[in-house]
């Protein structure tokens, strides 16, 4: 029973890094919000097996959130937004998606030598968990410095997120736990929505972020 | 039941909701100051009430002087802040509807801010730094030009880096303490953690450490993860600048000494003295640097706040009683003096009607009293005596010279730099042809002149209780 518990976690953690590389891989937008669902629903799955073997029931809420905001309603929303912009097509990587994954690669080394070593007092699980989370927070990060679109950025930082929310879950009775994804998931919703994507459509018609530095404020021809 | 701890939790957090409801915008300026008042008085009778520790919140040494200092200069900045809304409805950059917004997100703020402080809980102190650096967020991009639109996407991709890589830090903590403290709350409780240190795991402690550092470090605006700090102060408004410069990168600093206290307490873990020293002299000579290829006064001082962040992280990673003292006086004139030059720079880019410096010229033939105030400011964040940051720069400098010679020759290397390009920014702006209009200026010189009076007399004597609270906290320093 007790490796049985122990693989299923390992699958769906494991699953949840296998679909970072698929997205930092996606060189289309739309692709790239259809790998995120597919990911926020793995989350929700990795954190409902947690609140099952952990016994703390209060984490079903926790996979319930992220299972109907990050899995549904945020993707759904980001496609339309997508649609109306008509930027489905396009997706500009800074960097070429061989690299990437190369560079994605040497992160997860990286994760897995900063945290298998440390914390001896904690289970074996518990370190795997943490590697397997630190690894989708840095490839999230690295999705968000390779894209120059602002839709794409979003999806990088809510990939990250859910790295975080795998590294919360994955600590045994640590407090507050379903707040902070609540209160993240709230804030995505609110930036993804209301402000910036918003604003940025209204005053360039272009989310590439890459217009938004023609602005930059010291240029000599402001004199 | 009213104690001043919760007070100062509450007056904002119903001023927010009251703020976002009043349409009359004179109304909600004179409530953000009332509201700012009373928390401020909230916080100094913190001082003279009885210190509390709960698994949530906690008032110790530490924190008791921050809040009043936060306190205080958000009471300031909201009487600023009232003087100059309205030149700004007047010029059509700001709507009504818009100032509504700015005033509850302002209270939003300063609650988010004193949560941060006070909180024993290392989330919550999470919770409270990130929602103070989101409402900041949306108050950058609140005029809605393609440079504050920029700033604010800036600002919010950084630091949604930084709210993630601090998180993960405290999930790790979370993790080392739970294996000594059991589940649960005591085990997130910062006071609990200190007492039991020295038994926690000390590779994933100093491992927690650097995610924290690069976490709450790309807040507090340390190169090379400073590059939010420059655009969100110039194109936002400038009371928002006034109070990132002068109390937002303090209280992430704080939050980040909280956790650099878990590892003094515990032998075994990473030198990240070492860490720090090296960030904070790289922060100083860059914005050194940098500051001579200024052209708008706001990034100018933006600058300067990454360089003061540079020279504060640089005491604190030397650490020892001297060195720390120097920090934290360092960290408390900072914020008084940045903010204080903040609201100068705000009535000169008002009457002058722009940020370029080039622009700005004859300021004390046309505003001679505007010009003293800035003067003076600049001259104390440049670092001449008798100013407190005088006091604070010249400690660091003498401890540091007597243990680490060589360190001490960049750090003097960097203040000297930094002591240059503002000199000569100054003297552009003071002198020379009178440019744009000489208008009066419609604005209370009282928050400036607080401000700089505060700043000369810590110059000249420091009171004994400040001088006790540095003492205990640099000790737990280490």
């Amino acid at each position: 029973m007790r490796s049985l518990q122990f693989d299923i976690a390992h699958l769906l953690a494991g699953g949840m890094l296998v679909l970072s590389f698929l997205l930092i891989y996606q060189d289309r937008i739309s692709a790239t919000l259809n790998v995120f669902a597919l990911q926020a629903i793995t989350l929700a799955l990795a954190v409902a097996w947690q609140a099952h073997f952990q016994n703390a029931p209060h984490l079903y809420v926790t996979a319930a959130v992220a299972l109907a905001v990050k899995g549904f309603v945020i993707p759904a929303a980001l496609h339309r937004i997508v649609r109306r912009l008509e930027i489905h097509r396009e997706i500009e990587q800074v960097i070429g998606g061989g690299p990437t994954m190369i560079l994605g690669l040497g992160l997860v080394a990286l994760s897995i030598s900063l945290v298998m070593p440390v914390g001896a007092g904690l289970s074996l699980i518990a370190r795997e968990d943490l590697a397997f989370a630190l690894a989708v927070i840095l490839l999230g990060l690295l999705m968000m410095v390779t894209r120059r679109n602002a839709v794409t950025q979003i999806v990088g930082f809510m990939s990250l997120e859910n790295g975080l929310v795998l590294a919360a879950t994955g600590a045994r009775g640590m407090p507050l736990v379903v707040e902070f994804s609540v209160a993240f998931s709230i804030l995505i919703a609110f930036f993804v929505f209301g402000v910036f994507v918003f604003r940025i459509r209204e005053r360039f018609d272009t989310v590439d972020v890459s217009a938004l530095d023609r602005f930059r404020g010291e240029r000599s021809d402001h004199l | 039941m009213i104690t001043p701890l919760n007070a100062i939790l509450w007056i904002p957090a119903f001023a927010v909701p009251l703020l976002a409801l009043v349409p009359n915008y004179r109304a909600g300026a004179a409530i953000n100051v009332i509201a700012s008042g009373l928390t401020f008085a909230a916080g100094v009778s913190l001082l003279f009430a009885e210190r509390v520790r709960s698994d949530i919140l906690i008032i110790d040494d530490f924190n008791i002087f921050l809040v009043t200092v936060t306190t205080f200069v958000a009471f300031t900045t909201s009487i600023f802040s009232a003087s100059y809304i309205g030149h700004e409805l007047e010029t059509g950059r700001l709507t009504p509807v818009f100032l509504r917004f700015y005033h509850a997100l302002y209270q939003a703020m300063i609650g988010a801010m004193n949560v941060a402080l006070v909180a024993n809980n290392i989330g919550l102190m999470w919770v409270g730094v990130e929602v103070a650096t989101l409402s900041t967020v949306m108050m950058v991009g609140i005029y809605r030009t393609p440079e504050a639109v920029e700033a604010a996407w800036k600002y919010f991709i950084l630091g949604s880096v930084g709210i993630a890589l601090a998180f993960f830090g405290t999930i790790l903590v979370y993790l080392v303490a739970q294996d000594v403290l059991g589940e649960g709350l005591p085990a997130m409780a910062w006071d609990l953690m200190v007492q039991k240190a020295a038994s926690f795991d000390p590779r994933m402690l100093s491992l927690a450490f650097v995610f924290l550092l690069v976490g709450y470090g790309t807040k507090v605006g340390l190169a090379p993860f400073h590059a939010w700090l420059p655009d969100a102060h110039a194109e936002g408004p400038t009371p928002i600048s006034a109070v990132l410069s002068g109390l937002l990168l303090n209280v992430a600093l704080y939050a980040l000494l909280r956790f650099k206290m878990l590892l003094a307490a515990n032998p075994g873990t990473l030198n990240v003295g070492i860490i720090m020293i090296v960030l904070g002299l790289v922060s100083l000579v860059f914005a050194a640097f940098m500051l001579f290829r200024r052209r708008d006064i706001k990034r100018l001082f933006a600058y300067s706040s990454i360089e003061h962040m540079g020279i504060i992280t640089f005491a604190f990673g030397m650490g020892g009683a001297l060195a720390n003292f120097a920090g934290l006086l360092h960290m408390t004139m900072h914020s008084l003096t940045k903010s204080a030059i903040f609201f100068a720079v705000g009535h000169v880019t008002q009457v002058k009607g722009t940020q370029q410096i080039a622009r700005i010229t004859g300021l004390s033939v046309s505003h001679p009293v505007l010009a003293v105030g800035l003067a003076l400011g600049v001259l104390a964040i440049a670092g001449l005596p008798p100013f407190g940051v005088f006091l604070s720069e010249f400690l660091l400098v003498s401890s540091t010279f007597a243990r680490q010679p060589l360190l001490a020759l960049v750090l003097v290397a960097g203040l000297l730099i930094a002591f240059g390009a503002l000199v000569l920014r100054l003297q552009q702006v003071l002198f020379g042809k009178p440019s744009g209009s000489s208008g009066q200026v419609k604005a209370s010189y009282v928050p400036l002149f607080l401000h700089l009076g505060f700043v000369l007399v810590a110059g000249l004597w420091l009171p004994e209780p400040i001088v006790r609270w540095f003492r205990v906290v640099a000790a737990q320093l280490g």
